[in-house]
């Protein structure tokens, strides 16, 4: 069914901090491990190591130059699916393949029911979803549901897997539903946002930004150069005090 | 966005084609045309061909056709899934239509009437396909419905003629109707479409690339690094760009070929006697084919999705 659930009770998804992302493509790589064994597998690569190479991915690690000068920054943006509040892609789907689940929110394809018409990648204003042109059917970021839910991991264990490969901590996941959680007091207290809020989409994972950048060091008491080596200064015991005599000589 | 010529072919054609059963239906139903055998098998088998080659054509460009009959179940909430209902409901009243018509020289008013009603919803559930996507602001505007029923109008309304300059005496004067519906159709798919373009030259989505990674507020953002050095599946299929000078010459095309140069084609045979009509006519729509083709090519090649402000486009 492509039409919507009511809100569910959970909203689970990721929250990302750009200030801390160090733009190393962990996660990415992590992402591309798991699910090319996980739910949706195979992430299917063509021409991997010839001239152009393509395949598909559900996070891409892109980066920015915002502003100039010394105001500007240099901000790592990791992007993967959202899952919508309101996600056009599962609405304009013909087929019934793209559905969000009632119980947590997370936004899924069914390979069987897809006819790879790729309607839903025009539907999505952030390129979550990628055609698999050898599996003739759309894939997409599953909230690793076969780790998240998975009862064989460790409790810590159960995270997507680029939360567990981030190795700065710049991912957080959990139930932005749920006002109290532990990611929604984070983005409460900085300020997390949404991306292209003006088209409606509302998307669950939200983005904290960068701090703002600090103009001076702060005062450790420490002096700003070491000081020069002084002549004067001798030993005055010792085999050292020996040697120096020796060579004061 | 990626001009594929699966649905460049399927909506120009069904397009086309759904149009001329809408005035088979409508002017039957008025009593404008004879339920001539000739006539209603020309009619009925150049919109059915239509209709249906695009139909089938809609599933080449799909990873697995063989599962398209899955399309007809969300008609809730998909235009796509609207489309494929509607344009295989059609088939029902305008086969029965045409059966009539054709086999026992009946028109049946009712009949005519509910194939134009169905016919036209069919390609305003394609246009509202497009018209609905929030992401390629040249699509989700009030022009692009309009157009594509004003375009379904012009080629429809351009073949119904032919077809009656072929059969009809010259003296008749519903012929000079059929001529006249072709143009008007033909005249306002041109101004439409010189409107749309209007208007998309002069507007832009409203995400930005300061609102797509939410930086704004440092100040203007620009891509620095991209997160793949060769072409993924986003930017082959949401990625193309067509340069601005060949799209000018392409509108012009695309308006001249199609639209005003087939309008005034079809207005000087009606002037001119039955022969040299009919060439006159048939040259109008072969000019019509290829400007509708090129219109929906541009269609796709103009379109700006805003993923690609994630690729460095300063506006989608």
């Amino acid at each position: 069914m492509t039409t919507l659930p009511a809100t569910p009770p959970k909203q689970l998804g990721l929250v990302i901090d750009l200030d801390v992302c160090v733009g190393c493509h962990a996660c990415a790589v992590n992402c591309k491990e798991w699910n090319s064994g996980g739910h949706a597998a195979p992430l299917t690569d063509f021409d991997a190591y010839g001239a152009s190479p393509d395949g598909v991915w559900f996070n891409r690690i892109h980066t920015f130059e915002a502003g100039d000068g010394a105001a500007g920054r240099t901000v790592h943006f990791p992007k993967s699916c959202l899952h919508c509040a309101e996600p056009a892609c599962v609405t304009v789907c013909p087929t019934g393949a793209s559905f969000k689940r009632a119980a947590d929110g997370i936004v899924l394809v069914d390979e069987a029911k897809c006819i790879g018409c790729k309607l839903c990648s025009w539907a999505c204003p952030y390129g979550a979803r990628e055609f698999d042109a050898a599996e003739g059917v759309m894939k997409k970021c599953t909230l690793c549901i076969d780790r998240i839910y998975n009862e064989t991991f460790a409790p810590e264990d159960r995270v997507p897997a680029c939360v567990a490969a981030c190795p700065v901590g710049a991912r957080h996941f959990g139930d932005l539903g749920d006002a109290s959680s532990p990611v929604s007091l984070l983005v409460e207290e900085r300020g997390g946002y949404d991306l292209m809020p003006e088209l409606g989409y509302r998307p669950v994972n939200k983005y904290l930004p960068p701090r703002a950048s600090q103009a001076k060091a702060g005062c450790t008491g420490a002096g700003t150069a070491l000081s020069e080596p002084d002549d004067d200064v001798r030993p005055t015991s010792g085999f050292l005090r020996w040697v120096d005599r020796l060579l004061s000589r | 966005m990626h001009p594929a010529t699966s649905v460049i072919f399927f909506t120009s054609a069904s397009g086309g084609g759904l149009f001329l059963l809408a005035l088979l239906g409508i002017f039957g139903a008025l009593g404008f045309l004879p339920p001539d055998p000739v006539l209603g098998l020309a009619g009925f088998g150049l919109a059915f061909a239509a209709l249906s080659a695009g139909l089938v054509s809609s599933t080449f460009h799909l990873g697995h056709p063989e599962r398209a009959w899955r399309a007809f179940s969300q008609w809730r909430s998909s235009w796509l899934s609207r489309e494929g209902v509607l344009a295989v409901a059609t088939y029902v009243p305008a086969g029965l239509y045409a059966i009539l018509w054709i086999f026992f020289g009946r028109i049946s008013p009712v009949l005519g009437l509910l194939t134009a009603v169905l016919a036209i919803a069919t390609v305003a559930a394609t246009a509202m396909i497009y018209a609905s996507l929030k992401t390629i602001q040249r699509w989700s505007n009030s022009f692009v419905l309009p157009n594509y029923l004003l375009l379904g109008w012009a080629s429809g309304g351009a073949w119904l003629a032919l077809i009656a300059n072929l059969r009809l005496p010259a003296a008749d004067l519903a012929l000079l109707g059929f001529d006249w519906t072709a143009i008007a159709g033909l005249a306002f798919a041109a101004l439409g479409k010189a409107l749309y373009w209007r208007y998309i030259d002069g507007s832009r989505s409203a995400a930005t690339p300061e609102s797509a990674t939410g930086l704004g507020s440092i100040g203007k953002v620009r891509l620095f690094a991209s997160p793949h050095t060769e072409e993924n599946y986003l930017l082959k299929e949401m990625g193309y760009r067509v340069a601005r000078k060949h799209a000018l010459k392409l509108r012009l095309i695309a308006l001249g070929l199609g639209f005003t140069g087939p309008a005034i084609l079809i207005f000087c045979a009606t002037l001119v006697p039955g022969g040299i009509a009919v060439a006159l006519v048939a040259l109008a729509v072969i000019g019509n084919a290829a400007g509708t083709l090129t219109e929906r090519w541009l269609f796709f090649a103009e379109a700006r999705h805003t993923v690609t402000l994630y690729y460095g486009s300063e506006a989608a």
